[in-house]
């Protein structure tokens, strides 16, 4: 007799070898997708999104390709989720962790057509993913002690960072902005507190880095232009008709001339709140929310500065910057902080005004204005940035450098590869395919670059079989390359994350061995 | 089809649209039921076990699940047919009673019903063969009860524990740090249990997770970790000896549930209002400071204005904290909770030794850690791990070892595992069932067949011959006499890891003896309802 659906309709199931085929192609389309844009010579991606507008993204980062992606096949999703992850953790190297997955899985894929089961796989995938780790503890570069030579390093990370990105052709100004910005946070991770302004117009060289504070508003009319030695009241408060909060209050008149008395009451309530912001002898208040044209023109009148509706990070970034509190109450100016700076003018970049706080008291907070052709150019730009920040800001941390260029992957696939030599049993195999995994790589760095990958690979392993090589590939000669003369850096941590990441995906795919996919919900349509 | 009569002898039919529903009865219903439970058993098959397999799940949503635990993956497969989602039913109270042996019970289930299906091919009655396995699961639990061990544990003596743990976790994906694993779930358990009574309540053990990071950060934290951060950016991140005030009231004006109205109809009575408004923040907070907190928690949101009230008198705060983790910060600062600012005294301050605040990667994540509490009786595990399914699945794995762990302390008795209870169980069954007279010895052999498909599915999983692996274990459980008084040999099971012996004494694998009992009692009662079904109505499809 039939066996019984148990599922329901639209539900499937896939098992056995199906179910690891599907999310292998899965896993290994999404690797190749993004495989062209490692390296410094990789290509970028267009991005088209289906929403209103259409509206177009020009990148070469993984996380950001990944994240637009729509995806079916459960497995893919298990590496756009690493991907992101990776991101949000050390913020770059979501290419090579996703490539690396990808390559994982592909070699793990023939380990099983030969018949070795999955659970022997993952066993000499932990063993390799142990000993690489291993291997590169034991040639990390720290330079925490020696502050020049650690700035060095940064710049070194920071210029890898930036050459597989948009920026590569003045990676040398952006890397020196990035580090300049990273080291004013003083080894904080908070990133919030770097604002990156982004105005068409001039080229990306005109971007420069402002250590104090811009603001992107425009100062109330009739109000100074430039303030110098400002006092400033930064608030969050409603400089609206402020609302009666008590529950229920409701206003119920009578009569004409009751509605003008409580008017004017309500106006008198303004009148003093202003006043007692101006008791705090201030010259400059910033607020959150929006400011009404009545108190505007108190202060305009008092001759103070009045800028409204600065968004809540631009707040908070004032109010690091400044040394200010963010105040939403005014009954005692003798107890708020008020923030200061040297001085406050507008500020043209462009076409449009900005407010400029320069000469500010903690000098954690600093802005960068990115200046390019155009939004796209821009939105890369920053994203670029961003990457290069992240690296920075965590490597200010973890002061682990390595080298880049492929160098970690050799030095990691040699270690494994002995480890393959001396392990007995089925898992050697496994191990030995982890290695093959980790040249993939630089294979793909160099195939992107058009080089010819087969042999610069082979010269790099031979390389490597000396001791302490340094060597790896040399993308713009086009040839092997000692990476501590070309100054090709990558922090540990990243390194360390994408080889974890990867293994721990490729294990978690490699374990199913059936896929039950649920029947879609089913959305009404709306017409 | 069903034709009645009613008290005037006229015929009419009892199921409407007769021809519109399917129907089944008798041997053909029977059939139909055991095939879809044995179906249902069979996905789970693989799974079982060190070296079992994961199951991929993917929503009506999209988001995909990957897990090996066997309720999680009935829960989320959108099972249809009634006697499928029985045995969705048997492994999720499983899962609610023991927390562990959910995958098993299924799997035990499933061939339970089709040595049933044999038997009922050879004309025996279903309901003979539901007694008959009654009998045998009542002699198998008194079995497992005879062979079962008992370990002596205490506070500094968590080895034993922590193999049980050890074993549970080995079949997850997190075997990699299964020690580690093991050790946080024993001392988490040790740390809320209440060893007079013998109970553990697992609600005070908060699991929690925050993607990046690897596996091995995962520690266990004696306080809790709220993902909150303190209400205005700028207080301090960092607050030594807390007294914390534990608030459910919102730092607004009172809203009386009452209906009312305030009519304002003169200017005086508005500058009344105004400063009664301005005087009502002003009150609450002073109120905090008046009795001593230091930290002010609080389930709901503030005003902008007591926002900065409390920055400004330097009370930091958190705003928007759950009530269940309200509860648990309650319970460890041994604080109480409190519903008015009138309400609120000295006395019922919570104490925190640190409290801090610690952000996380990239992102502006953040979470705020309580913790040397006063009353250190709820703890948080805080997983990390590369990504989001492996958060997911560490969790279950936790909370599985979290109830072993619980179990044990309940009732210290335990089995050994690797199927050799179940070979034991199958090995006195067989033995007993001579004995019966009548038809239900055929059931009991029956049931004696079926306890070895639990072992067998352990050496299919592992790569090993099942057939010739079971009869090689089983005849050295009854061969080798041991120093002990039994005449068997009970320790001996199948060897999954291929360490090379197969007494699971020196392996250390061990499972709680009330997580086994309940397996064969759950599967048993569950077979037997499936058994005594012979009728089958299905509604028309609309």
């Amino acid at each position: 007799m039939a066996i019984e659906r148990i599922l329901k309709d639209d539900a499937s199931e896939e098992k056995g070898e199906r179910a690891r085929m599907a999310s292998f192609v899965g896993a290994m389309a999404i690797a190749d997708l993004v495989k062209t844009t490692l390296g410094p010579k990789g290509m970028d991606k267009i991005l088209q999104s289906t929403g209103r507008g259409q509206s177009v993204t020009v990148t070469n980062d993984g996380a950001t390709i990944l994240k637009s992606l729509h995806i079916d096949n459960p497995a893919a999703k298990v590496l756009v989720d690493i991907s992101k992850v990776q991101d949000d953790e050390v913020g770059d190297g979501t290419t090579s962790v996703v490539v690396l997955a990808g390559e994982l899985l592909r070699e793990a894929e023939k380990l099983v057509a030969s018949k070795i089961h999955p659970m022997t796989i993952i066993e000499g995938f932990r063993m390799a993913a142990k000993c690489a780790r291993e291997a590169l503890l034991k040639r990390v570069v720290d330079n925490k002690t020696n502050e020049e030579k650690f700035k060095m390093d940064l710049m070194k990370i920071a210029k890898t960072t930036l050459s597989s990105k948009i920026l590569s052709q003045d990676k040398e100004h952006f890397a020196k902005l990035a580090v300049d910005a990273v080291l004013r946070l003083k080894g904080s991770t908070n990133l919030e507190s770097i604002q990156i302004i982004k105005k068409p117009g001039g080229s990306l060289k005109d971007s420069f880095l402002d250590e104090g504070f811009i603001l992107d508003k425009k100062i109330g009319i009739g109000q100074p232009k430039r303030i110098e030695n400002a006092n400033i009241l930064v608030a969050n408060t409603a400089m609206d008709t402020d609302k009666v909060k008590i529950y229920g209050a409701r206003v119920r008149v009578d009569s004409m001339a009751k509605v003008a008395d409580i008017e004017a009451a309500e106006k008198q309530k303004m009148r003093e709140k202003v006043d007692k912001i101006l008791a705090h002898g201030i010259n400059c208040f910033v607020n959150r929310q929006l400011i009404y044209n009545f108190p505007e023109e108190l202060f305009a009148n008092a001759g103070v500065l009045a800028i409204e509706h600065a968004d809540f990070d631009g707040i908070e970034r004032l109010a690091l910057v400044t040394g200010g509190e963010i105040a939403s109450t005014f009954d005692n100016p003798e107890s708020v902080k008020l923030g200061h700076c040297k001085l406050i003018e507008e500020i043209m970049i462009g076409e449009d005004k900005l407010i400029k706080f320069s000469g500010v008291e903690m000098g954690q907070a600093c802005t960068v204005v990115l200046r390019g052709a155009s939004h796209h150019v821009l939105d890369e730009a920053e994203r670029s940035l961003h990457d290069a920040l992240c690296v920075l800001s965590q490597t200010v941390n973890d002061s682990r450098v390595l080298f880049g260029g492929g160098w970690p992957e050799m030095v990691m696939a040699k270690a494994v590869d002995e480890l393959a030599r001396t392990t007995p049993g089925k898992r050697s195999h496994a191990i030995e395919a982890f290695s093959k995994a980790l040249v993939a790589i630089p294979t793909t760095i160099a195939d992107n670059a058009g080089l010819d990958s087969a042999e610069l690979v082979a010269r790099l392993r031979a390389e490597h079989n000396k001791e302490e090589s340094n060597a790896g590939i040399d993308v713009i000669s086009g040839s092997v390359g000692d990476m501590s003369e070309l100054g090709i850096s990558e922090a540990f941590k990243v390194k360390q994350a994408v080889l974890l990441s990867a293994t721990e995906a490729a294990e978690m795919i490699l374990r199913v061995d059936e896929i039950i996919t649920c029947a879609p919900r089913r959305r009404e349509d709306r017409m | 089809m069903a034709l009645a009569f009613d008290e005037y002898g006229r015929p009419f039919i009892i199921i409407k649209e007769q021809e519109q529903k399917t129907r089944l009865r008798g041997l053909d219903a029977q059939k139909a039921n055991i095939s879809a439970g044995r179906s249902v058993a069979r996905i789970l098959r693989t799974s079982l076990g060190p070296k079992g397999m994961d199951k991929m799940l993917s929503s009506p949503d999209g988001d995909v699940t990957i897990t090996n635990d066997g309720a999680t993956i009935l829960e989320q497969m959108d099972v249809d047919n009634q006697i499928a989602k029985l045995m969705v039913e048997l492994s999720r109270s499983q899962d609610y009673e023991i927390g562990d042996g959910t995958t098993g019970v299924v799997v035990m289930a499933g061939s339970l019903l089709e040595q049933a299906e044999k038997l009922l091919e050879r004309g025996i009655h279903p309901i003979r063969i539901a007694e008959g396995y009654e009998l045998a699961s009542r002699i198998a639990v008194e079995h497992l009860e005879r062979i079962a061990h008992k370990f002596e544990f205490g506070e500094n003596n968590i080895e034993s524990l922590v193999q049980t743990c050890m074993t549970t976790l080995s079949s997850k994906i997190v075997n990699r740090c299964k020690r580690q694993l093991a050790e946080i779930s024993v001392k988490a358990v040790l740390a809320v249990a209440d060893l007079e009574r013998k109970d553990v309540n697992l609600d005070l053990i908060k699991v929690d997770g925050k993607v990046g990071g690897k596996l091995e950060d995962t520690e266990l934290i004696y306080g809790i970790v709220v993902d909150k951060d303190m209400s205005h950016p700028q207080m301090p991140k960092q607050i030594q000896d807390a007294n914390i005030a534990i608030l459910t009231c919102p730092f607004e004006p009172p809203k009386p549930k009452t209906k009312h109205k305030v009519d304002i109809d003169t200017v005086e009575k508005f500058e009344a209002l105004r400063r009664q408004e301005h005087q009502y923040f002003d009150d609450m907070v002073q109120q905090c400071k008046d009795v001593g907190a230091t930290l002010v928690i609080c389930q709901w949101g503030f005003d902008d204005e007591a926002n900065h009230l409390l920055m400004h008198r330097n009370l930091p705060a958190v705003r928007w904290v759950g009530g269940v983790e309200l509860e648990l910060i309650a319970i460890a600062t041994g604080g109480r909770i409190v519903p008015r600012f009138q309400e609120l005294t000295a006395e019922k301050l919570g104490k925190a030794g640190l409290v801090r605040e610690k952000s996380f990667g990239t992102t502006k994540d953040r979470m705020l850690y309580i913790e040397h509490c006063a009353n250190s009786r709820a703890v948080t595990v805080f997983i990390r791990g590369g990504n989001k399914m492996m958060i997911e699945e560490t969790k279950r794995s936790i909370h599985d070892a979290l109830c072993v762990a619980r179990n044990l302390i309940r009732n210290n008795s335990i089995v050994y595992g690797g199927g050799s209870a179940e070979i034991a169980c199958s090995i006195a069954v067989e033995a007993a069932a001579d004995r019966y007279p009548g038809v239900e010895q055929y059931a009991i052999r029956a049931f004696a067949d079926a306890l070895d498909a639990i072992p067998m599915a352990l050496a299919e999983n592992s790569g090993l011959q099942p057939i010739e692996t079971l009869s090689a274990v089983k005849s050295q459980q009854i061969k080798i006499p041991t120093r002990v008084m039994q005449e068997n040999n009970p320790h001996c099971g199948i060897d999954c890891n291929d360490v090379g012996t197969t007494d699971m004494r020196e392996q250390n694998v061990f499972e709680t003896l009330i997580g086994k009992q309940q397996q064969v009692l759950l599967a048993t009662q569950v077979v037997k309802m499936i058994l005594k079904i012979d009728d089958v109505i299905s509604a028309a499809e609309f």
